[in-house]
């Protein structure tokens, strides 16, 4: 790692924390409704809930919160699935692409639905500009406010006392969207577009070729189709809501997705800043802003430590190229290290700052190609999404992975000092500690099974691209990516299978479901008792004890569950790299 | 059935908001503000669009200056197929590959005995990338400056004034630009 790779990583790192208090701030008042208090940002928000028969006032139980949001959810997941299937009638398809397979349909659906935005398609060959926008763009926007509202449900357990309302999940979700996302999402995307991100509906530019090249046919190629549409408005959001589903295949590092390095710092910053300042909202509505601290701070000591371990393992390069004389040496006239399946904009630094963000939120575009890092740098990525996706996480549901973790540290701190745990002001009991485990233990035994799975079944091993262990580790990539919804990839294996599709989709669609409802099912729980003052036997929850606690909570069950298949992948591969 | 009903009228608005309204307003902006920007930093010569400034293409000819190799399909640089390699660290097809691209390296220019900077035997993580490490270019200005039969000083002059800085001096990688630096070469001659 050199001083370039530091001020690089620093920039990132100082301006997302400087991020977390004014927006979260921001956030927080949204939720509680100050910003729709205003006449005229209300208006629109109350024109809305006539047309759609709400009522603002409506406080909804749990599990009236948990339906209406699967309603929803399940929605947008057919009319995803349908706009795939009849995209070559529908209006805004320029290049003619034909209806997308019912399996690949089927899983970018639930894909998009889950805010995982695993691409087993590749963009720009398979999907016309009304699917991008209409369906992929939309849930963007609503899956992302979905994982905001749920977060925002289980707060007020924490906050309210002695009743069964935690809020009304259409006003959360539509608050998250409009006052929230949107804005964001247009200054993001004109940034962007300044930057040479494109912005059409015209369809792809054909251009002549400087020198004409020789097509696999042996026939004289003088011409290149340049993919566009509209991108800006998709890259901004998908960014933004922690989707990471990208208008090309090659995702934020093709050109038109990602020009320039301002426009990679907007969209890696965009990766944590909703999720990092989340944190902020939490403490400020639980009127204690040590809390939200406290566990953006955890997030960090567990984020930075992998940031430059990454750095530093990609930075230092591949053994095999210095075999072969190749100068891999970082100096001022070139980046140096591991460049394979990286962009000469972005270096080692920038892919390496994106990988370990992406990857710690539950994003999941890329830009650059994880396949190709050295294994214990692809290792990096790989096992930040399988802590449960709880460093930043998704937006909202990274926060209330995180909080599902905290419930587990205090009752464990509980048990070793002989007190009833509880956290802020509220009693953890069995049920809690019930839903809370449940929300830790399905996504590993997703990963873990599916990957079993996976590697027994012949068809799903023609799928792998490297040989060997390498290729173990493109499974347990996909499935870990898909068991957190993470929804980045070791690209070689060819998801575009119809086991892969359907295996995947199952998984995404249970590592979102399955841990939003225990959620919730606390939030109604907590919602219903009553705040305990704090005393001297109280455990406190924002010291740096507890802080180092809790991230050691998170690493010691994540490092158990995955250390087995970790060490038949990317530390087999580390041992058969050649030494220098 | 109150919730279904809301849940299909919510849907319905904000499909419209975000769907439509949003990217139609981002078109409309960047039409009027970005034009150039947002329909793909197109070259135009002569009237005719002979590349994107951002998308790079193919090399191969000893006076042009080559770029990263691409992994696209079915040729190189195929911009409406973007495809990293995913080819793993250990793969003896990386090792191949760039055995295969040295002695390309080296055949074109026999005398050079620098080592070659990594970046022009590695494929990029689009298989479209526009730019090389200043390494990159300084290694082959020799061959380029010799088949062109023009000094190396001049060809260096063009490398400078076709590089990139870092943002702010701080942020992401000084590059050269290698489609905008090979049609200012095309352009001394006439």
């Amino acid at each position: 790692m050199n001083l370039n790779g530091i001020v690089q990583s620093v920039i990132f790192l100082g301006i997302l924390i400087l991020s977390a208090k004014p927006l979260g701030i921001y956030m927080a008042r949204v939720f509680e409704g100050r910003i729709s208090a205003n006449r005229w940002c209300g208006s629109v928000e109350r024109l809305i809930y006539r047309f759609s028969g709400i009522d603002p006032d409506e406080e909804m139980h749990w599990t009236t919160y948990a339906f209406a949001m699967l309603a929803f959810n399940f929605l947008g997941l057919v009319v995803v699935y349908l706009l795939q299937r009849f995209q070559s009638i529908l209006p805004l398809n320029p290049m003619h692409l034909p209806a997308v397979s019912p399996d690949s349909a089927f899983n970018t659906a639930i894909s998009f639905a889950t805010n995982t935005n695993w691409q087993g398609y590749a963009g720009e060959a398979t999907m016309s500009y009304l699917t991008q926008m209409l369906g992929l763009a939309v849930q963007n926007f609503v899956s992302a406010a979905t994982g905001i509202a749920v977060l925002v449900a289980l707060v007020r357990g924490f906050v309210r006392r002695e009743t069964r309302g935690i809020g009304n999940f259409w006003l959360d979700l539509v608050r998250s969207t409009i006052y929230i996302l949107l804005p964001l999402s247009i200054f993001l995307s004109a940034l962007l577009v300044s930057q040479g991100v494109v912005q059409t509906f015209k369809g792809y530019r054909v251009v002549q070729l400087v020198e004409p090249i020789k097509g696999s046919d042996g026939n004289k190629i003088s011409t290149q189709t340049l993919a566009v549409g509209p991108v800006a408005s998709q890259v901004a959001i998908k960014q933004l809501g922690t989707n990471g589903g990208g208008f090309f295949n090659v995702n934020s590092a093709h050109p038109f997705e990602n020009p320039t390095p301002l426009s990679n710092l907007l969209e890696v910053l965009a990766i944590l800043i909703i999720s990092g300042a989340l944190c902020y909202t939490f403490g400020y509505m639980v009127k204690d802003r040590r809390q939200g601290w406290a566990l953006l701070i955890a997030m960090l000591l567990i984020f930075v430590p992998c940031l430059y371990m990454c750095m530093q393992i990609e930075q230092a390069g591949n053994p095999v190229f210095t075999s072969l004389g190749i100068d891999q040496t970082a100096s001022t006239l070139q980046p140096g290290g591991n460049m394979e399946g990286k962009d000469a904009r972005f270096g080692i630094a920038n892919s390496v700052i994106w990988a370990t963000a992406t990857t710690a939120a539950s994003n999941g575009s890329v830009n650059a190609m994880h396949d190709s890092f050295m294994p214990l740098g692809g290792l990096v990525p790989m096992w930040l999404i399988q802590l449960g996706e709880v460093i930043f996480g998704g937006v909202g549901s990274g926060l209330y992975g995180m909080i599902a973790f905290v419930i587990l540290a205090v009752f464990i701190a509980g048990l070793m000092v002989g007190r009833t745990p509880e956290y802020l002001g509220k009693k953890i009991e069995a049920y809690e500690m019930k839903m809370a485990t449940i929300t830790i233990l399905i996504p590993p035994a997703v990963v873990l099974l599916g990957t079993a799975v996976a590697v027994a079944y012949p068809a799903a091993k023609a799928s792998i691209l490297n040989p060997g262990v390498h290729g173990f580790s493109e499974v347990l990539y996909a499935f870990s990516s898909a068991g957190n919804n993470n929804g980045s990839a070791f690209a070689g294996l060819n998801a575009n299978t119809p086991f892969y599709n359907i295996a995947l989709g199952l998984a995404m669609f249970f590592a979102r479901y399955w841990l939003a409802i225990p959620i919730l099912a606390i939030a109604g729980s907590l919602a219903k008792k009553r705040i305990i003052p704090s005393s001297a036997g109280t455990l406190p929850t924002h010291t740096p004890l507890f802080i180092c606690f809790l991230a050691a909570i998170v690493l010691m069950v994540g490092a158990l569950t995955f250390f087995p298949a970790l060490a038949l992948g990317p530390i087999a591969e580390h041992l058969m790299v050649p030494s220098h | 059935m109150k919730q279904i009903r809301s849940a299909l009228l919510v849907f319905l608005v904000l499909t419209i908001i975000t769907g439509l309204m949003y990217p139609i307003f981002v078109t409309a902006f960047a039409r009027i503000f970005f034009p150039y920007e947002a329909s793909g930093s197109l070259i135009i010569k002569n009237g005719a669009v002979i590349g994107s400034s951002l998308i790079g293409q193919s090399f191969e000819d000893p006076k042009y200056f080559w770029g990263r190799l691409s992994a696209t399909s079915p040729v190189p640089y195929n911009a409406s197929n973007s495809s990293g390699s995913n080819i793993g660290p250990v793969n003896p097809v990386l090792r191949q590959s760039i055995e295969s691209r040295m002695k390309t390296l080296k055949d074109a220019d026999p005398g050079n005995r620098d080592p070659i900077p990594v970046d022009l035997v590695t494929s990029s993580a689009s298989g479209l990338d526009p730019h090389i490490s200043i390494a990159g270019a300084l290694y082959q200005a020799g061959r380029v400056a010799r088949s062109r039969g023009i000094s190396e000083s001049v060809v260096q002059n063009r490398i400078r004034k076709n590089t990139q800085g870092r943002f702010l001096g701080l942020v992401g990688e000084p590059v050269v630009n290698v489609l905008r630096l090979n049609i200012a070469l095309d352009e001394l001659k006439s």
